[in-house]
């Protein structure tokens, strides 16, 4: 808020304007706030309450009485630990592989002068314009042909590198100087040496912005795991999430068990968001530019 | 390497390069395996299976698979049974929603980024954080909350109720709100449509049918997406918003604009890149809709949450029809890239045209 202390008496209805239209905007985006993250308050408070006062006081924060029936039941219940265990093994594995498989691909389309490199680079822009959901079908028929289906390899593999993280690590490589790596060149280190302990510890922002992306787009993926596996020994956490809801819990809405599960299906998105926020941030950014 | 002999100087240059083509190859490798395997390889066999009527069993590579042509195809426009009108069914539904989605996110996101950019207010981070956390959470996890939102005694009836409104049964009100907003201010009678508009229409849907509008239950999916995405484009909008020079607003306040002239003839100007990127990418998320529909809905009530997407996986994974399936996919392909490059044409007049304009006003 602008404080004047000696300016002439026409500033004044200015202000006063001002005045207004800060109570007004704070208005707005308080509203906005509770309208973007309430739902997420309801999904809580409600995932404590018993079945009955979810079903009475479904609007209510405060759960009445507080009841970890919903919780009790989602993991001694249901298979949702397994799933859990699942999300969190590929999660981990495919992250791991697209921070360092991504990289290496766009360091190599940066930096390295090979024969093709034009049409790669070409190449991988035109798949990430593809869009994924007809691809549904297409994904099954190989993993089906080479025999993989239903399986973790079939969980990961697909997914294990990603053409949009290297095109954002390549974007970066093009934005970093030539002069330290030409350096360790003439020393005499060979490409990859190069690439691994020079290079990449330059990259330590795009390499923590690629590996939040890729957590929190495999933590998050469905579809994937919808075509990839059918056993529900195999399934991530959002695909168990999906079947508990369409109806394999039997009698009951058992809204308490479902929002707790879906919970524990945003808890570790929600906690790297809140840590990371500004790469989240930069990720949503540059995932926009490659559009 | 080792340099012993100075002569050997050229072949140190071209031995080097090998090696760097070598490497770039090596380090291109394990991309473009994955990416050759899991993504054009499928694409190449799913045309093939969009050629034949294979039902999953064994392999569809062999010859006793049955050849059907473009049948799959042709089938879904010109033949009069239920697959074409499930088919049509899913496109009027999607058409709705994409017309409602796109422009409701990209105004939401356009308002967000300016309140949020305003300089005069405080806070701007966390509000920020707090419209853009939907875009991060899970598609599925924040189904089944909406599920519970709009329960038939959940948040939102009791939100209504509160107000003395009585709330629809969401998800099983297939009533198209055209069809409401039509009968409610009596140009037709609901329940009882005029023949002119039963009788016939194009590709086996009546005329009444396309003009259903989105249903309500639709509009639960419709509100979720809104709320979803909205963040993620205010986002892209802040970061153009961030851009604008201050100068180029301190110039137009000495030249007396008011704070809608602003808006309108320096930042929208400024903004047209971003806004044909929101819309594009709007325009392409919205057609390519599916977890939503999947754990929402399954395309109920009487098929009105049916799109494309969702029937594509249908028709293969619950029908066993994968050729006809596949097809749907491929034609959702088309529609998605005709529509991307109609709006990139589109774009690319406009942005020429922002260009001097926002020049001049500076």
């Amino acid at each position: 808020m602008p404080v004047n202390t000696d300016r002439t008496a026409n500033r004044r209805p200015a202000d006063g304007r001002s005045l207004v239209s800060a109570f007004v905007g704070y208005a707005v985006l308080i509203f906005s706030a509770l309208v973007f993250l309430y739902p997420f308050v309801i999904q809580i408070a409600n995932s404590f309450k018993t079945e009955p006062d979810a079903t009475a006081n479904p609007l209510s924060p405060i759960p009445h009485p507080v009841s970890l029936a919903g919780y009790d039941r989602v993991f001694f219940g249901t298979d949702l630990p397994l799933w859990l265990g699942n999300s969190l093994l590929v999660t981990i594995i495919v992250t791991i592989g697209r921070v360092f498989f991504d990289s290496l691909a766009g360091y190599a389309l940066a930096r390295l002068r090979f024969r093709g490199r034009r049409a790669m680079f070409g190449t991988i822009v035109a798949i990430i314009a593809v869009p994924g959901v007809v691809l549904f079908i297409p994904k099954f028929l190989v993993l089906n042909q080479l025999g993989m289906y239903d399986s973790y390899s079939a969980l990961i593999l697909p997914v294990i590198v990603d053409a949009a993280g290297v095109f954002i690590m390549k974007q970066f490589f093009d934005s970093i100087p030539v002069s330290v790596e030409e350096a360790a060149r003439i020393d005499g280190a060979g490409v990859f040496r190069t690439f691994w302990s020079v290079v990449l510890p330059m990259g330590r922002p795009a390499l923590i912005t690629l590996t939040i992306m890729s957590f929190q787009g495999t933590w998050n993926e469905f579809p994937h795991s919808l075509v990839a596996v059918q056993s529900p020994s195999l399934f991530t956490l959002p695909r168990g999430l999906a079947d508990l809801v369409s109806g394999s819990l039997g009698v009951g809405t058992q809204y308490p068990l479902k929002l707790g599960a879906a919970v524990l299906a945003t808890i570790p998105v929600a906690i790297i968001f809140v840590v990371f926020q500004r790469y989240f941030i930069r990720g949503a950014n540059e995932g926009a530019e490659k559009g | 390497m080792d340099i012993t002999s100075g002569s050997a100087h050229r072949r140190i240059g071209r031995s080097s390069a090998t090696r760097e083509n070598l490497a770039g190859w090596l380090f291109l490798a394990p991309v473009v395996v994955i990416l050759g395997l899991f993504m054009l390889l499928p694409i190449v066999m799913a045309l093939w299976v969009s050629l034949t009527s294979w039902n999953g069993q064994g392999s569809p590579f062999t010859g006793r698979t049955p050849f059907v042509g473009l049948d799959n195809y042709t089938r879904l426009f010109t033949h009069d049974d239920l697959a074409r009108q499930d088919f049509m069914t899913s496109i009027r539904n999607n058409v709705y929603y994409v017309a409602i989605v796109v422009p409701v996110q990209t105004v939401l996101a356009l308002g967000l980024a300016l309140v949020v950019n305003s300089r005069m207010l405080k806070g701007k981070t966390f509000f920020r954080s707090a419209f853009f956390f939907p875009s991060v959470t899970s598609s599925v996890a924040v189904s089944v909350v909406f599920l519970f939102i709009f329960a038939n005694s959940g948040a939102v009836s009791s939100l209504l109720g509160t107000f003395g409104i009585s709330s629809p049964e969401w998800f099983s009100d297939s009533r198209g709100l055209l069809h409401l907003l039509l009968s409610g201010i009596g140009l037709v009678d609901g329940d009882n449509p005029p023949a002119a508009l039963t009788d016939g229409g194009p590709f086996g849907l009546s005329w009444w049918d396309w003009l259903s509008g989105p249903s309500v239950a639709m509009c639960t999916i419709i509100i979720l997406v809104v709320w979803t995405t909205s963040g993620t484009f205010m986002l892209i909008f802040l970061a153009a918003l961030q851009d604008i020079p201050v100068t180029l607003e301190e110039a137009s306040l000495l030249d007396g604009a008011n704070r809608w002239q602003r808006l309108r003839y320096v930042t929208l100007p400024m903004l047209k890149p971003s806004l044909f990127l929101v819309l594009t990418l709007g325009l392409i998320g919205t057609w390519q809709v599916f977890d939503q529909v999947y754990v929402m809905s399954q395309g109920n009530p009487a098929k009105t949450t049916l799109t494309p997407a969702y029937l594509s996986y249908r028709t293969a994974f619950r029908n066993f029809d994968y050729g006809s399936g596949t097809a749907i996919s491929f034609i959702l392909f088309l529609i998605i890239v005709v529509l991307t490059l109609v709006q990139r044409w589109v774009m690319r007049e406009r942005v020429a045209d922002a260009g001097p304009r926002t020049r001049r006003s500076s």
